[in-house]
């Protein structure tokens, strides 16, 4: 049996006084797909934020792929390129072509010559199937392309897991499939994933386990078909009925 | 008529005076290398030191440059080159405006720096280390670079100013363009050489101003 | 005499700074009072060339653009000894005073105009159109409806640029106005002492200060509403 490759324990962090997460335990396995749903400020994007100490914890650890990200001597640069993080807002750098948006942390993180870089970056497009659009730049792109762009960006640098926030929420809904499509394709070859999302039908088909947070903490967690069907929590299913709805 | 043409637009005397005036814009140009890099350096510098975590440190930064920005560059200048000689500090006219333009400039470029930094969105941090660049990388590869272009007009513009700026060397009897053609008006009790220095200043500045007012446009639009 | 006693005997000499604190007060009343003169002027006929401008009358615009283009390429002190050297020679005569005054507020005009007709350009279209189809003219098209929302946008920078100008006032020195500097410079010469400069420098700074602060509060506070 092998280790969870993102390990999180007693994670707490506040903004001023508000307590944001209030003590989350979660371990992600292998080639595991855990979705995260819950209502608006329950600390979801927060919660993804931590994992690659975007934001910084107040208490807890985390571990990631048995590497303690909360210790000293953890190189978080290092780190990062291992934990992929595709972002509600793509985040793609303008200024930049889709080609060097990938291949940009390929050359200056992990040192590859330019040439190297541009070949993986042309790899990963593939795999997000825009290799066509290399050369194109954010603003020529749709929004469904900018954000597979964005999966690309993450996916060059050969993460261990990758966390998505809201992945598919700003794009319009003819576009959504396409995305989703990319991430399923990911599963399918064995990748880690964390994801926060509403996209129900998504969670059904694909997630392995479904955790619910409320008010910074997980209230609940079980298969899809559980807990779409039959949740056990009194919040868990009013939320889900709204959704639903 | 004829008289104002004989002051301000006497062929003869421009053609007399126009050695002294080029050698005067040669300094001009000299001074506009010496000081132009040394503000946006400066400026790059104060910019990062304003968006420091420390407060302290930030608002001792912002003090700092509002400090420069209260006090007027001619003052800062006759400062530097005849009050800081009492302190036993000598400067050479050269030295004085290099010292007194740093310092009045960086806080300018800083404050156009640092507008354009704060333009460049959080996500764009967030995605940068995210991929595991570090703090300079992801500055000079992701948040420059935008930042820069973001306020392109700011910094043309200040820039135009700083060449404006040179002119006031002239005060110190540095002999720059605006200096020379007054000595040149001096000599011929004709106000043409300054005409002359001004068109000077007008061929070096005139496409810049223009292409400011161009670019504000399109960003407005 | 250790570091400290000779620095302030050089720069905060007690008994020049009371000798000369007369003067320099009077040179502070001459920078407020011409400083307010070309703020006063320079932006009124700035906003004059902005409405003018929103006419497009093609001669006028062409016109106005070159002289204000002039007018911001050039640096000041040029125009200053241009228009006070220049003038008397063809029998104009003109007190130094008002060369600073006219100079400064043509240049304060120009740079206004320019911030003033990017604010106009910067109100949609559809502004103007609503209006003029209600039955505004075009004259009140502007005031009522497009100058208010110009003017919101163009607080900032015109805050910032009339600082920049009106700190030019240094420049009555070297023609000769009884400004700050100048009372400083001469005290300096006088005393041959450094502590008349130093309490110039202090009286810009006591006099500038809460303009540069203002204009950072209003470029916060737009930003703000903007966002
Ligand atoms: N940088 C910050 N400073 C202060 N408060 C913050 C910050 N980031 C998030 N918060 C607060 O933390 C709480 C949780 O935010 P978070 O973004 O994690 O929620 P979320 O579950 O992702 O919500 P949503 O579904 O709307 O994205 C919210 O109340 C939010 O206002
Ligand atoms: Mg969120």
């Amino acid at each position: 049996m092998t280790g969870p490759i993102l390990d999180i324990r007693g994670l707490r962090k506040s903004f001023g006084h508000v307590e944001v997460l209030r003590g989350i335990d979660l371990a992600v396995k292998p080639q595991e797909l855990v979705f995260i749903i819950g209502p608006s400020g329950s600390g979801k994007s927060t919660l993804l934020r931590c994992c690659n100490r975007l934001e910084e914890p107040n208490a807890g650890t985390i571990l990631v792929d048995g590497v303690d990200l909360m210790d000293r001597r953890t190189n978080i640069n290092a780190m990062r390129r291992h934990i992929g993080m595709v972002f509600q807002s793509f985040n793609l750098y303008p200024h930049l072509s889709a080609l060097s948006n990938v291949s940009l942390a390929l050359r200056k993180v992990v040192k590859k010559s330019r040439a190297e870089a541009e070949a993986l970056a042309l790899t990963a497009l593939e795999r997000v199937g825009l290799r066509e659009k290399a050369k194109s730049y954010p603003s020529e792109l749709s929004g469904g392309q900018q954000q597979r762009v964005a999966i690309a960006r993450a996916l060059a640098l050969e993460p261990t897991i990758m966390l998505f926030d809201e992945p598919t929420s700003a794009l319009d809904p003819e576009l959504v499939g396409s995305v989703l499509g990319v991430m399923r394709e990911l599963k399918q070859d064995g990748m880690t994933m964390l994801v926060v999302s509403h996209e129900m039908r998504f969670a059904r088909d694909a997630a392995d386990r479904v955790i619910f947070m409320d008010h910074g903490l997980i209230v609940e967690e079980a298969p899809p078909s559980q807990i779409f069907t039959s949740p056990r929590e009194p919040r868990t299913r009013t939320f889900i009925a709204e959704l639903t709805r | 008529m004829e008289a104002l043409l004989n002051q301000f637009f006497n062929l003869d005397i421009m053609a007399r005076a126009l050695p002294l005036v080029l050698t005067g814009l040669k300094q001009t140009l000299l001074l506009c290398i010496v000081v132009i890099p040394l503000g946006l350096a400066g400026g790059l510098l104060v910019a990062l030191l304003s968006l420091v975590p420390w407060r302290v440190f930030r608002w001792a930064t912002i003090l700092a440059i509002d400090f420069f920005r209260a006090v007027p560059p001619l003052v800062l200048l006759i400062f530097v080159y005849s009050g800081l000689p009492f302190a036993g500090i000598r400067l050479t006219p050269l030295a004085a405006v290099a010292v007194a333009f740093l310092l009045n400039n960086s806080s300018y470029y800083g404050e156009v720096y640092r507008a354009g930094i704060e333009s460049v969105g959080r996500g764009q941090w967030d995605a940068a280390r995210s991929t595991g660049l570090t703090l300079t990388q992801t500055l000079r590869n992701v948040v420059l670079p935008q930042a820069i272009r973001n306020v392109l007009p700011d910094l043309i513009s200040n820039t135009v100013e700083v060449v404006k700026l040179t002119s006031l060397a002239s005060v110190i009897a540095l002999p720059e363009l605006l200096y020379s053609a007054d000595m040149a008006r001096s000599l011929t009790f004709n106000t043409s050489p300054i005409v002359l220095a001004a068109g000077f200043y007008l061929l070096m500045l005139w496409p810049l101003v223009r292409l400011v007012s161009r670019l504000e446009r399109r960003i407005a639009s | 005499m250790d570091t400290w006693s000779r620095f302030l005997d050089t720069f905060f000499k007690p008994e020049l700074i009371r000798q000369y604190l007369p003067s320099i007060a009077a040179g502070t009343v001459t920078t407020i009072e011409i400083a307010f003169a070309i703020v006063v002027t320079g932006i009124l006929l700035g906003l004059v060339l902005a409405v003018l401008r929103t006419f497009r009358i093609l001669p006028v615009n062409m016109m106005l653009v070159a002289c204000v283009d002039i007018m911001r390429a050039l640096p000041p002190i040029v125009l200053v000894l241009l228009v006070y050297f220049g003038l008397p020679n063809i029998g104009i005569n003109v007190p130094s005073f008002a060369v600073l005054w006219i100079v400064l507020s043509l240049v304060l005009a120009a740079f206004a105009e320019e911030i003033l007709w990017a604010g106009i350009l910067s109100v949609p279209k559809g502004q103007w159109e609503s209006a003029r189809s209600t039955g505004f003219g075009l004259f009140s098209t502007l005031i009522y409806i497009v100058l208010p929302q110009a003017v919101r946008l163009t607080v900032p920078p015109l805050t910032n640029r009339t600082l920049a100008i009106t700190k030019n006032t240094a420049l009555g020195t070297v023609i000769g106005v009884p400004e700050i500097l100048n009372q400083a410079t001469t005290g300096q010469s006088f005393s041959g002492n450094a502590t008349p400069l130093m309490m110039g420098a202090i009286a810009y700074v006591i006099l500038f200060i809460p303009v540069v602060a203002l204009g950072r509060f209003l470029e916060t506070r737009f930003r703000w509403s903007r966002a």
